[in-house]
């Protein structure tokens, strides 16, 4: 026997979870190519255009929690829904990031680029692709794209150390560069902590298929220590 | 005859230390040539609600009334395996049936308070049974664990039929309660009441598990996942005989079943 209605609803609360994905890793894109085109117009846009990501996130937990009162989802439709209100949440607070990576851009305005700035648009076309394989994943319930892609994050992890690595290095050379150099590690900190998120959501997807929660193991010592 | 409650209490422990009230063993059971439930092995923690589900037909109340030998009344009815009570089989020969239905009472899905009043419907157990002290306090402590005390103390002389459907179904508790059963079976006891009565039925039931063991029959599986501790799943098989599919905590059956045919139930898809 098939719940027709229920079903439906299930799939339209996962189409909008997946549209609301696909908006946010467009946006982390956008962002992190930002300070190489300089682009205050579109800075200016991706920052408008967190308020409608929060709105969509709100629709969508409102929509999961009618969902939970009126058609009392057990086992796996239970965690399909928990997982959606989860991942929605993630989702939204990538695209904060996204936001912040826009607003630094705003922020650092006509200054001349320092070169770690180059590296940025690689980690976020990174991240992003992450982001819309995760998603992928959650549609096809797998597991094992679950684990491979939390492993990727590593390579993230390693863009960030670089990045942090060559901006330590030019305020060690000129303390001028410091204001420069802040704002593009916290951008690259967003970078980096979207990959995170993204594991997070891989956590959702083994938890809707197999009903455990677990937590990804991390790598120790993500942030690099100053080398003597 | 041995006569159960002299057996000392003779508690199994389950794995993790729990004591077990009442266990059925490789329960097979027939109405005539039919079987009608096999395989069932089941055990019920002391002081837990265990809620039997699965779809019509598949044995749930059947296996429920073999607890207190009930389906003795039906005359084509036969059991074999065991069902041990203090250790002993209820149903070997040298024991008692009026005596195993004392200790494990039963609670039926529409409420049948006697003809009587109110008072005598929860003393005339216990006047029976031999029961020989203070009667009044009696009444009382068992309308109070029944809460419904407060609605009827001003009316005991009243007949248990004037009452609502909810308070006649809470006066029968009472009345099981009054001959101090040790563990209470209830067949649906609140598909027969509206939603308000079938939540206090529900309140009630979390409160009586202090001091009892209780397996219900339920087909709504809102209610199970709501009022139990424990939750076994029965199934039809292909000449429909029922059969125990899977058993575990309720928190664990209806957010993760380890049965497919479980999950396929539970969430509707089943049939």
């Amino acid at each position: 026997m098939s719940r027709v209605h229920f079903d439906r609803e299930l799939q339209a609360l996962q189409d909008r979870l997946l549209a609301l994905g696909s908006k946010v890793a467009q946006n982390i894109v956008t962002a992190g190519n930002l300070l190489l085109q300089r682009n205050n117009a579109t800075a200016r846009q991706v920052i408008r255009e967190d308020e409608h990501v929060n709105q969509e996130q709100m629709a969508i937990e409102k929509d999961s929690l009618i969902l939970l009162a009126t058609q009392q989802p057990l086992a796996s439709d239970l965690r399909l829904v928990a997982s959606v209100i989860s991942i929605a949440t993630e989702l939204e607070r990538i695209n904060d990031y996204a936001k912040g990576i826009a607003k630094i851009n705003l922020m650092i305005a006509d200054e001349e680029l320092l070169e770690p700035a180059r590296d940025l648009p690689l980690m976020a076309d990174k991240a992003a692709s992450m982001l819309t394989r995760s998603l992928q994943a959650f549609v096809r319930r797998d597991v094992e794209a679950a684990y491979a892609l939390h492993d990727e994050d590593d390579e993230v992890d390693a863009l960030y150390n670089r990045v942090y690595e060559k901006l330590i290095s030019l305020i060690r050379e000129d303390v001028q560069m410091m204001d420069q150099a802040t704002h593009l590690l916290w951008a690259a900190h967003n970078l980096e902590r979207t990959a995170d998120r993204v594991s997070n959501i891989c956590e959702r997807i083994i938890f809707t298929v197999t009903g455990k929660l677990v937590e990804m193991p991390e790598e120790e010592d993500e942030i690099p220590y100053p080398q003597d | 005859m041995i006569h159960i409650r002299d057996q000392e209490r003779v508690s199994s422990v389950t794995a993790a230390g729990q004591a077990i009230a009442l266990e059925a063993q490789n329960l097979q059971i027939f109405y005539g040539p039919f079987q009608a439930v096999k395989n069932v092995n089941l055990a019920f923690q002391r002081n837990r609600i265990t809620a039997l589900i699965g779809p019509s037909g598949c044995g749930k109340s059947t296996v429920l009334r073999c607890f207190n030998r009930m389906n003795d009344l039906i005359p084509t009815a036969r059991v074999e395996g065991a069902v041990l009570y203090r250790g002993k089989n209820i149903y070997d020969e040298d024991v008692d049936p009026v005596e195993v239905r004392r200790q494990i009472g039963m609670v039926f899905q529409k409420p049948n308070p006697f003809p009587k009043s109110i008072y005598e419907n929860v003393a005339w157990g216990a006047r029976i049974n031999g029961y020989k002290g203070n009667m009044d306090e009696l009444v009382e402590s068992s309308l109070r664990q029944a809460a419904l005390w407060g609605e009827v103390k001003d009316k005991l002389d009243q007949s248990g039929l004037s009452l609502s459907g909810g308070q006649q179904q809470r006066l029968c508790i009472a009345r099981t309660i009054a001959i101090r059963p040790e563990i209470i079976l209830m067949d649906e006891p609140a598909s027969a009441l509206d939603p308000i009565a079938t939540l206090r039925i529900e309140e009630l039931i979390q409160t009586l598990k202090a001091d009892y063991t209780i397996v219900i029959v339920t087909h709504n599986m809102q209610q199970a996942a709501r009022a139990s501790d424990f939750t076994a799943f029965f199934s039809v098989d292909e000449n429909r005989t029922g059969y125990l599919v899977e058993y575990g905590p309720t928190r664990n059956l209806f957010t993760n079943p380890e049965n497919e045919l479980t999950e396929q139930y539970i969430t509707g898809r089943f049939g």
